[in-house]
């Protein structure tokens, strides 16, 4: 390196400077810190003590640990598939030449700004079980078959689908992004397949969805990560960490966060991280891998 | 999209008419909750225009609760007069007077009760608002610079650098939570606000990410211009760079506040003493403790919790959506 190759090195060090603390100090420290107590026995009040793999055994052999990795993947593989077909459902609907869609945009985007913990009370109380607003609406729906709605939040069998249902709730930040991803399909395409004699489902299945595929593709992982690591409206609808009814509710980060920070059983809950972290990596790897099969990227 | 068939046009508005009635309806449920008596929020079944009952009793008007239709008596109630005495009468419906009367009073009571009465409302606002302007200041101006450093100049392992600054936004919170929180601890920064604002002072991966795209849209010869007029590169940055792009800027301004305004986990590990709450854990402890009971109050808290967003939302509505939509059509 000469002389003017330094001044450069300086130059772009001095503004990327504050970030390589950052980085340093909020994320690489982290990464390796937790890595590492994993591998032991860790309070946060006693220095780590080498226990090499036992976490890890442990781990394997905790029952809770199965259950909320469980809870969290029926609510990921409910919620995500759920979310994209609203999400998309609705960004379809907004492409079209209709009146009023600034309105229609912010009415269904609007939710997905609302502070989760607010967003939670407002569910908890829709969700009640004898004077709730779902279930007053519900009722004369299920009584045609003879039956009553479910005691949602307070039904071991429910309350992951009262989740997943309020997680649709949300779709409008996802909406957009389709949104801005329809509005990029060349409209040449549609024309043309039109003098084809392409019917509206044919033209949506061979141009839209090939043509916004790298969104979806987006979208999914996004919502997977996101997914994978649920925990606000948990802890605040469903007791803390307590994950009720019956654990029925207990998903990974609130195991995670109650091993971690009520149990201080700290080494065992990064073992628990890492062991997100790999899942999280291998399910984006499988989206990605799906993606390069049917993702069509235009250039 | 070609001129559609009547049907068709029919549908997609019906469609579009059901999607905004089951969006927006929840939080015209807030609103209407918030509003109510706690006697009328547990009626079944719910009514939406929050009431209230007022009888003459001796020539004055008392507000009462509608308490049963009597057994054996069509058209005649039991109500309880509302002063803490519990005075019950019974008489036709038809001399109680009903009439459509928000109970404003109710969002007084929710700030006070929030605060279990021992801490102000104001205080958890006040704490709400450093964390969100200190953060937002911290998370513009250290993103700006370090964004410039990777978009605007050259130099050895730049690229490198920003690989790997990429490759940080998948890992997930849970690997960072047990180690920051010991780094906080070393720092004696637990049970303070700091941990929730000083972090966004040295960078973030996804706003450097988005400002390095903007910055990068900028034409090169305009910086060379002003190098050639002897400016140095944090004049460039400054006088420049900054200027043309406030767009940006606005983007990551509105989404720090957002996160700070909304962040639960954070508050959640770090704030230990009721008087450092933000609003949003301060909701929850509020929450916790009364049980799920007060259902009208829980409403106006949330309701106060929730009313900044959607008036910043309502200014900086193109903003948002511009912002939302450009963090997609990078992936």
């Amino acid at each position: 390196m000469n002389s003017a190759d330094w001044k450069r090195l300086g130059s772009g060090l001095s503004f990327t400077g504050l970030w390589i603390i950052g980085f340093s100090v909020f994320t690489l420290y982290p990464v390796v810190a937790s890595l590492y107590y994993s591998f032991c026995d860790y309070s946060v009040l006693q220095r780590p003590l080498w226990t090499g793999l036992e976490n890890y055994r442990t781990l394997v052999a905790d029952d809770v640990f199965w259950l909320s990795l469980r809870n969290t993947l029926y609510f990921a593989g409910a919620a995500v598939p759920l979310g994209t077909v609203v999400s998309l459902s609705l960004a379809l609907l907004l492409n079209q030449d209709v009146k009023g869609r600034a309105l229609f945009r912010t009415l269904f985007f609007l939710p997905s700004i609302v502070p989760l913990v607010a967003s939670a009370m407002l569910w908890l109380w829709i969700f009640n079980g004898s004077g709730g607003l779902l279930n007053w609406v519900l009722g004369p729906v299920f009584a045609l078959w003879g039956g009553t709605p479910p005691a949602w939040l307070g039904d071991p069998a429910w309350a992951k689908p009262a989740l997943v249902l309020m997680s649709a709730w949300g779709a409008g930040h996802s909406m957009i992004i389709y949104l801005a991803g329809l509005q990029n399909v060349p409209r040449e395409l549609y024309e043309s397949a039109e003098l084809d004699g392409a019917g509206s489902w044919a033209k949506f299945w061979h141009i839209t969805l090939p043509v916004i595929s790298p969104v979806i593709y987006f979208n999914v992982v996004m919502g997977i990560i996101g997914a994978m690591q649920v925990f606000t409206t948990a802890f605040v609808m469903t007791g803390g960490t307590d994950g009720n009814p019956a654990r029925s509710t207990l998903f990974y980060a609130l195991y995670l966060f109650s091993n971690a920070f009520y149990d201080l059983r700290m080494g065992y809950a990064s073992a628990m991280a890492w062991i997100l972290f790999m899942l999280i990596a291998t399910l984006t790897w499988i989206a990605t891998r799906v993606a390069a099969r049917s993702v069509h990227y235009q250039d | 999209m070609p001129s559609a068939t009547p049907t068709r046009r029919f549908s997609i508005y019906l469609l579009l008419f059901a999607g905004a009635v089951l969006f927006a309806f929840p939080l015209v449920w807030m609103v209407s909750t918030s509003l109510k008596s706690p006697e009328q929020s547990a009626a079944f079944p719910p009514t939406m225009l929050p009431r209230s009952h007022y009888v003459q009793v001796d020539g004055r008007e008392a507000e009462v609760t509608l308490d049963r239709e009597l057994t054996g008596r069509p058209g005649w109630w039991q109500v309880t007069i509302k002063d803490g005495t519990g005075t019950r009468l019974e008489l036709p419906r038809a001399e109680v007077d009903t009439r459509v009367e928000p109970r404003w009073e109710n969002y007084p009571e929710a700030l006070a009760r929030m605060g279990g009465g021992r801490v102000g409302f104001g205080t958890f606002l006040g704490n709400t608002l450093i964390v969100c302007v200190l953060g937002v200041f911290g998370a513009v101006l250290s993103n700006a610079i370090i964004a410039y450093g990777f978009a605007r100049l050259k130099w050895r392992g730049r690229d490198a650098f920003f690989a790997v600054t990429l490759a940080t936004m998948m890992v997930p919170m849970p690997v960072l939570m047990v180690p920051l929180y010991g780094v906080f601890r070393e720092l004696g920064w637990i049970g303070t606000l700091l941990p929730l604002w000083v972090p966004a002072w040295f960078g973030s991966a996804f706003n450097i990410f988005l400002m390095r795209q903007f910055f990068r849209t900028i034409p090169e010869e305009m910086s060379e211009a002003a190098r050639i007029d002897g400016a140095g590169e944090w004049t460039i940055f400054w006088r420049l760079i900054l200027p043309l792009s406030t767009p940006v800027l606005a983007v990551a301004a509105l989404f720090h506040f957002l996160f700070a305004w909304n962040d639960f986990l954070g508050p959640l590990l770090y704030l230990t003493r009721q008087e450092t709450f933000t609003l949003a854990i301060a909701l929850q402890n509020y929450q916790s403790q009364a049980g799920g009971v007060e259902w009208p109050l829980l409403m106006a808290a949330s309701a106060v919790v929730v009313a900044p967003v959607i008036v910043i939302f309502f200014f900086a509505q193109k903003t948002f959506i511009q912002g939302v939509a450009t963090t997609g059509s990078k992936g």
